[in-house]
């Protein structure tokens, strides 16, 4: 059984020389949501996207894509999908246009329809200044986005996107992301792979983590968030040596002693952040900052796959105060 | 199942042929070795070895089926070198994940590669008549002439094809090609195999290369042809048999990772 899912898996696995890639993954993707699997590098995610997208068959497992199984009816995927895949699909020796002529060609389009489309897509991607010029000479942002505009050209049912705002500029980031959000109000089904975090919790319905081959959790941020617990507080104390005694006075979600903080959960509450003080305050230990911290993506992640430490990027605060 | 219409197939198949036409036509060093290469080889053998070179006849009519053939050699190169960048690089993916026929881009490339070939040999042979080429050839000659290249070239662009699949980079395919395009000097196509030494002159005497100038030869300038048709179409039909087989062996491979 398939299920109703535009994308489905079950048991999808893959080793390459005898090392598994992808270890028994099911996932499932509904008609017009957007699905990020989320994970580092080596996860299995972009082996994942290219057994959906008919370039390698599975070793065990099964998968199907809006309803045909994409070993068996892999002719019949490729009519409904789009790959834009890590390294940028395009024709350097061709201009835009050319190239999204091509894809039309090639998706049997009738000639007035392609030309038509071409131009659509050019406008719609802000391309229309840049499009005779060949792709050579494009900037990175400039051919990701020729490389998504080929991929709309057939107005496929499934989108799969390989980490599709690697490598770009912030400004390229946001208009990825915009263009992306666009897709969804056709209506189109997306899975996209990422390892920003920041990413996935922008775009996505539902977050996918992956590692190691295997699908760690499934659910909305919000969800994936929620299992770790409220809001934080971190505090960043004056001397690294009270790091230790702080931690355990307070039942301390993480102590970092190199950056001196010590997390502690919280109901959001001033009057709990108030206690926190206080009670630090009789133990002696002096205080610099602290800020409060909603759980991040990465708090998950590192949850997940425990990957220890508290250094990575991307937190933001959801307030400050000193 | 919604197999590709006939129509569908060639359809593909010429999108991708005048894809790798515009890719032959804006590629500088493609077009370099195209154009500026046979005009300059032909220049270089009649007037500065061809004086040197004695063949009992004139040079220039001596020496046109080795250029062709070395001009093709080098067209037939950077076939290789234009089949291993699309096999490295994000495009055959997307080639891949749509419906259409998988073959169709290894066509494109090899259309393109006699085309420029066909191309070079016009050029080789007009540079030669302006030099002094004055083949003996009648129409049905000239029609010979025209099938056995059209062979040698399909089967050296298939070849090429092979070995740019083979490649696992660019330089690699650039590298594998070396080896074809040193054959022909090993041959009857610039001097007489007569003058070699023993092992070499049996080496030449047998290798592919050796046939298909006498062929052209022949039948360009009236000289004997004997055994050496159906020798260089036999050399040239199983080249082509192999390397198309070979190629869409390796296709598959390559493209089921």
């Amino acid at each position: 059984m398939t299920g109703d899912a535009t994308v489905w898996t079950e048991g999808l696995a893959k080793s390459y020389g005898g090392r598994p890639v992808l270890d028994r993954v099911d996932l499932a993707v509904e008609r017009g949501e957007v699905l990020a699997l989320l994970g580092p590098n080596g996860a299995g995610k972009t082996t994942t996207v290219r057994i959906l997208a008919t370039l390698v068959p599975p070793d065990a497992g099964r998968a199907t894509v809006a309803g045909w199984d994409v070993v068996r009816d892999a002719a019949r995927v490729r009519t409904a999908i789009s790959l834009t895949g890590q390294s940028a699909a395009v024709d350097e020796m061709l201009t835009a246009e050319e190239n999204l002529l091509m894809i039309g060609r090639l998706r049997h389009l009738p000639a007035a329809e392609a030309r038509r489309r071409a131009g659509e897509l050019l406008d719609r991607l802000d391309l229309a200044a840049d499009a005779r010029r060949r792709v050579k000479t494009y900037s990175g942002g400039l051919r990701r986005k020729v490389d998504l505009a080929m991929s709309l050209v057939g107005r496929p049912e499934v989108l799969f996107l390989d980490e599709p705002t690697t490598g770009l500029d912030p400004r390229s980031r946001q208009a990825v992301w915009d263009l992306v959000r666009g897709l969804v109000d056709d209506g189109v089904t997306i899975l996209l792979t990422t390892q920003y975090l920041e990413e996935a919790d922008r775009l996505a319905d539902r977050i996918a983590v992956l590692d190691g081959g295997r699908v760690l959790a499934t659910g909305t941020g919000d969800e994936l968030k929620r299992g770790i617990g409220d809001e934080q507080v971190e505090l960043v104390l004056a001397d690294p040596a009270d790091v230790p005694r702080a931690a355990g006075l307070l039942g301390a979600v993480r102590g970092d002693r190199a950056a001196r903080t010590v997390r502690v959960a919280t109901d959001g509450s001033a009057a709990y952040v108030r206690e926190v003080l206080d009670r630090l305050e009789v133990a002696g230990v002096e205080v610099a900052t602290l800020s409060l911290h909603r759980p991040t993506l990465d708090d998950v992640f590192l949850a997940l796959t425990g990957a220890g430490g508290s250094t990575a990027a991307g937190r933001e605060p959801a307030g400050a105060a000193r | 199942m919604s197999a590709l219409t006939a129509t569908e197939a060639v359809s593909d198949s010429l999108t991708m042929i005048r894809r790798s036409l515009r890719h032959t036509v804006r590629n500088p060093d493609t077009l370099l070795m195209a154009v500026v290469l046979p005009v300059l080889l032909m220049l270089l053998f009649v007037y500065v070895f061809g004086g040197a070179i004695e063949t009992g006849t004139d040079y220039v009519n001596y020496v046109v089926p080795g250029i062709i053939l070395l001009c093709t050699g080098y067209g037939a190169a950077a076939t290789a070198v234009d089949v291993a960048g699309d096999m490295t690089e994000g495009i055959i993916d997307r080639f891949r994940s749509l419906p259409i026929l998988g073959s169709a881009v290894l066509t494109g490339h090899v259309v393109a590669s006699v085309a420029r070939n066909a191309f070079s040999t016009a050029l080789v042979v007009g540079v030669a008549w302006l030099c002094g080429f004055r083949p003996t050839a009648g129409p049905a000659e000239w029609a010979a002439v025209g099938g056995m290249l059209l062979l040698f070239m399909l089967a050296m662009s298939w070849l090429s094809v092979a070995l740019g699949l083979l490649a696992r980079s660019v330089e690699a395919a650039s590298g594998f090609t070396f080896f074809v395009l040193f054959l022909p000097y090993l041959s009857s196509a610039f001097v007489p195999t007569g003058t070699m030494p023993a092992v070499l002159r049996a080496v030449a005497d047998h290798q592919p290369v050796t046939p298909i100038i006498e062929t052209l030869r022949g039948l360009l300038l009236g000289t004997p042809v004997g055994s050496s048709g159906w020798l260089a179409v036999a050399w040239c039909g199983g080249l082509l048999a192999i390397s198309v087989a070979l190629s869409s062996a390796l296709f598959r491979r390559r493209t089921s990772r």
